[in-house]
């Protein structure tokens, strides 16, 4: 674990106000709402939040993959990468930069290659569209960039279909891809969700050596606060479509500020310890739902520290001096961290 | 490959035995010389028949005797068209089947799967609902009308105006490929592109507008099940344009359907579409086939059966090769 990157240096992506709707047969739902963080080079960002915050809407609203006819951007919503808004960019120059300076990679291994080209075509098409290289170099450059990736025999692989290969030597496959044009920033969505334990373990080694090695800037999202721990230097936690606490990993393990991240640290399984053979506690209540959020805090109906005041305003999300951010009212002081810990 | 071919080849073969034996059991229940010569025939015209197609003969006489001419398509002589075996009237009536149901065929798939991929992708938005109007459109109007008013306005109203050129025949049939005798002896090779616009063109239009109303919709459906794959997204992520995702990765994936369709419709590339041939008055196989039922006409019909179940079982085997060239997960054993 690194300690974060400082934040002098200029980010290469700046997300200001991504607000991302969609029409739906039910009117318009808003999934995520004002969503502002910066991107340092080189950093490694984690997005954590229960399923359905908008974790993927942010990060398939800033590579504007999602379908253009259902999804409306907020009017004031940037994403600044290398001097240019991408929610203003036309549809070449988001192709241009897909790929090439900001890739992807996504939950399902098994689903996510195409089933019916062969691996290395999979890998070269990439180089096709965003390199001069000539068939026989982008040959070449996707078995090295196999053998990056530690998949044994990338001679043979090459050749091969993803149904002949395992779901994690598939999702290495799909960071080959990801990473064969050497794109600044890296975002992976639940990447090791549904691989088994070890496998998971082994991805994320490979990401953390690869960043280092290409020096890319990685946003992880999952929401397996053990992923984060593993690999990340920054976090940022996301309730119902809202970014609610941004700081330092160690930060948010130990001094978390926001009542919802202290309740997802809590309900992470701690192996040994008193607390082995207890029910997992898990968050109580429900996410709400994005087509009746409460006026106010939309943590207030699950939050243990609500006041009449988180029920009629909704807090901003506001920027302490040591550049952490939290969207509550009454953040969580150390103190009383430790003592709610202490209660459960 | 070849293995597998030839193993199902073989296995097939009793299959075709079978259905031979179907065939020529059932042409037998209604004597066909009866049914030929009417109630009353004289003793020497019925012998004469029975005689040619070794009528007389036990069943299973006939039966290993049919069987061991069909390599060499030997069914006989037509009673009808005395002086022509039934294999040169099979295979005269190929090269004008296939003029027009080739096209038809290749069109129809090829149109109807362009506007399914581009149908499909902009699912809901109004290209889709004006594209998927005009199949039901195509579809829901019979072949009839479509017939009756290509050749009133492509054929007759043109003459009728004495314009200088009318696009279509109204009746009548050329060849317009093939050998053609040459005063003074010998062959020569001949094609006349006009001449197909004149006979095929009409029943081609007529055929692919009928076709792509099913196919489209058969082959939309097809690709909105691509279109919410996975690897779609991936593909956008790399870089790939709009056309490249249609065109090469959603296209193959979509292939096995596409060939299962369209291998369906192949048997109609030999009977020819028996509607169109008699309105075009177009003399190929359904032609032929229909007029030789409509005559009785005994050995045209077995012969002609014959070569139409083996067509199918080829047909079968074909599909299966080409499932496994499309799709790297079928594997043949
Ligand atoms: N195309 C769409 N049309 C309508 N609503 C959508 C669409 N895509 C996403 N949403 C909604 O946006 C919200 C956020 O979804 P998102 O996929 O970003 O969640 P997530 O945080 O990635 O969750 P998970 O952990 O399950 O992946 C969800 O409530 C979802 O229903
Ligand atoms: S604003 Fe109030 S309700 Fe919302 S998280 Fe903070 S304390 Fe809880
Ligand atoms: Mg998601």
């Amino acid at each position: 674990m690194n300690a974060p990157t400082n934040s002098t240096a200029a980010p290469v992506l700046s997300v200001r106000n991504l607000t991302t709707s969609f029409r739906t047969d039910m009117g318009i739902v808003t999934a995520i709402d004002g969503v502002s963080f910066d991107l340092a080079a080189g950093e490694t960002l984690g997005i954590v939040g229960e399923s359905g915050c908008g974790k993927t809407v942010t990060s398939k609203s800033i590579m504007r993959l999602l379908p253009e006819h259902l999804t409306i951007y907020g009017p004031d919503s940037e994403v600044l990468f290398e001097g240019s808004d991408l929610m203003k960019a036309n549809e070449r120059t988001m192709r241009r930069v897909r790929g090439d300076k900001i890739a992807m990679i996504f939950q399902e291994p098994m689903t996510s290659l195409n089933p019916v080209f062969r691996i290395g075509w999979q890998l070269e098409e990439a180089l096709k569209y965003h390199t001069d290289l000539n068939r026989s170099e982008r040959r070449e450059r996707a078995i090295e960039m196999l053998r990056l990736v530690e998949i044994p025999n990338p001679e043979h692989r090459v050749r091969e279909y993803p149904h002949q290969l395992s779901g994690g030597m598939r999702q290495r496959v799909m960071i080959a891809i990801a990473l064969c044009c050497e794109p600044s920033i890296l975002i992976a969505d639940e990447p090791t969700t549904a691989l088994d334990v070890t496998i998971q373990a082994q991805i994320l080694d490979l990401m953390a050596s690869l960043k280092k090695k290409l020096n890319t800037a990685i946003m992880l999202i999952t929401h397996d606060l053990g992923v984060i721990a593993q690999v990340c230097d920054r976090v940022l936690v996301m309730y119902a479509g809202r970014v609610i606490e941004d700081a330092s990993v160690h930060d948010i393990f130990y001094r978390p500020q926001h009542p919802y991240t202290q309740a997802l640290l809590e309900s992470i399984p701690r192996s040994g310890g008193k607390e082995r053979g207890k029910r997992l506690p898990t968050i109580e209540g429900m996410v709400p739902s994005l087509h009746e959020l409460p006026s106010g805090c939309r943590f207030s109906e699950r939050c243990r520290y609500c006041e009449d005041r988180c029920v009629q305003e909704e807090p901003d999300l506001l920027r302490a001096e040591d550049g952490r951010r939290v969207r509550c009212h009454f953040p969580l002081s150390t103190d009383r961290t430790a003592a709610a810990r202490g209660e459960t | 490959m070849w293995a597998y071919v030839l193993r199902k080849l073989l296995y097939n073969i009793p299959v075709y035995f079978g259905i031979i034996l179907l065939m020529m059991a059932a042409l037998r229940v209604n004597d066909p010389v009866n049914n030929y010569l009417g109630k009353h025939p004289t003793p020497e015209q019925r012998l004469a028949l029975e005689k040619d197609m070794g009528l007389d003969q036990p069943f299973i006489v006939q039966y290993v005797r049919f069987i061991v001419h069909i390599p060499l398509l030997d069914f006989g002589d037509s009673w009808k068209y005395e002086g022509t075996t039934v294999r040169e009237r099979l295979i005269r009536a190929v090269p004008p089947s296939l003029s027009f149901t080739v096209p038809t065929l290749l069109a129809a798939a090829m149109i109807s799967i362009v506007v399914s991929l581009v149908s499909a992708y902009y699912r809901g938005r109004p290209v889709d609902k004006t594209l998927m109007i005009l199949a039901v459109l195509g579809m829901s109007v019979s072949y009839l009308v479509y017939i009756i008013l290509g050749q009133f306005f492509g054929a007759f109203w043109p003459r009728e105006a004495q314009w200088s050129l009318a696009p279509f025949a109204i009746s009548g049939y050329e060849p317009w490929i093939g050998m053609k005798d040459v005063e003074g002896g010998g062959s020569a090779f001949f094609f006349s592109p006009t001449t197909w616009v004149t006979y095929c063109l009409l029943p081609v239009i007529v055929g692919v507008i009928v076709a792509m109303g099913y196919d489209t919709r058969f082959y939309r459906a097809v690709m909105v099940e691509e279109c919410t794959r996975d690897y779609i997204i991936t593909a956008l992520a790399k870089g790939a344009t709009k056309r490249k995702i249609m065109f090469v990765h959603m296209l193959k994936n979509a292939l096995i359907p596409i060939v299962t369709r369209v291998m369906t419709t192949l048997p109609f590339l030999i009977t020819g579409s028996i509607l169109l041939e008699m309105f075009f008055n177009i003399p190929g196989m359904g032609k032929t086939l229909i007029t030789a039922i409509n005559d009785n006409d005994f050995p045209m019909i077995q012969g002609f059966v014959a070569v139409f179940a083996a067509v199918m079982i080829l047909t079968i085997i074909l599909t299966d090769v080409i499932y496994a060239l499309v799709d790297p997960r079928v594997r043949l054993s």
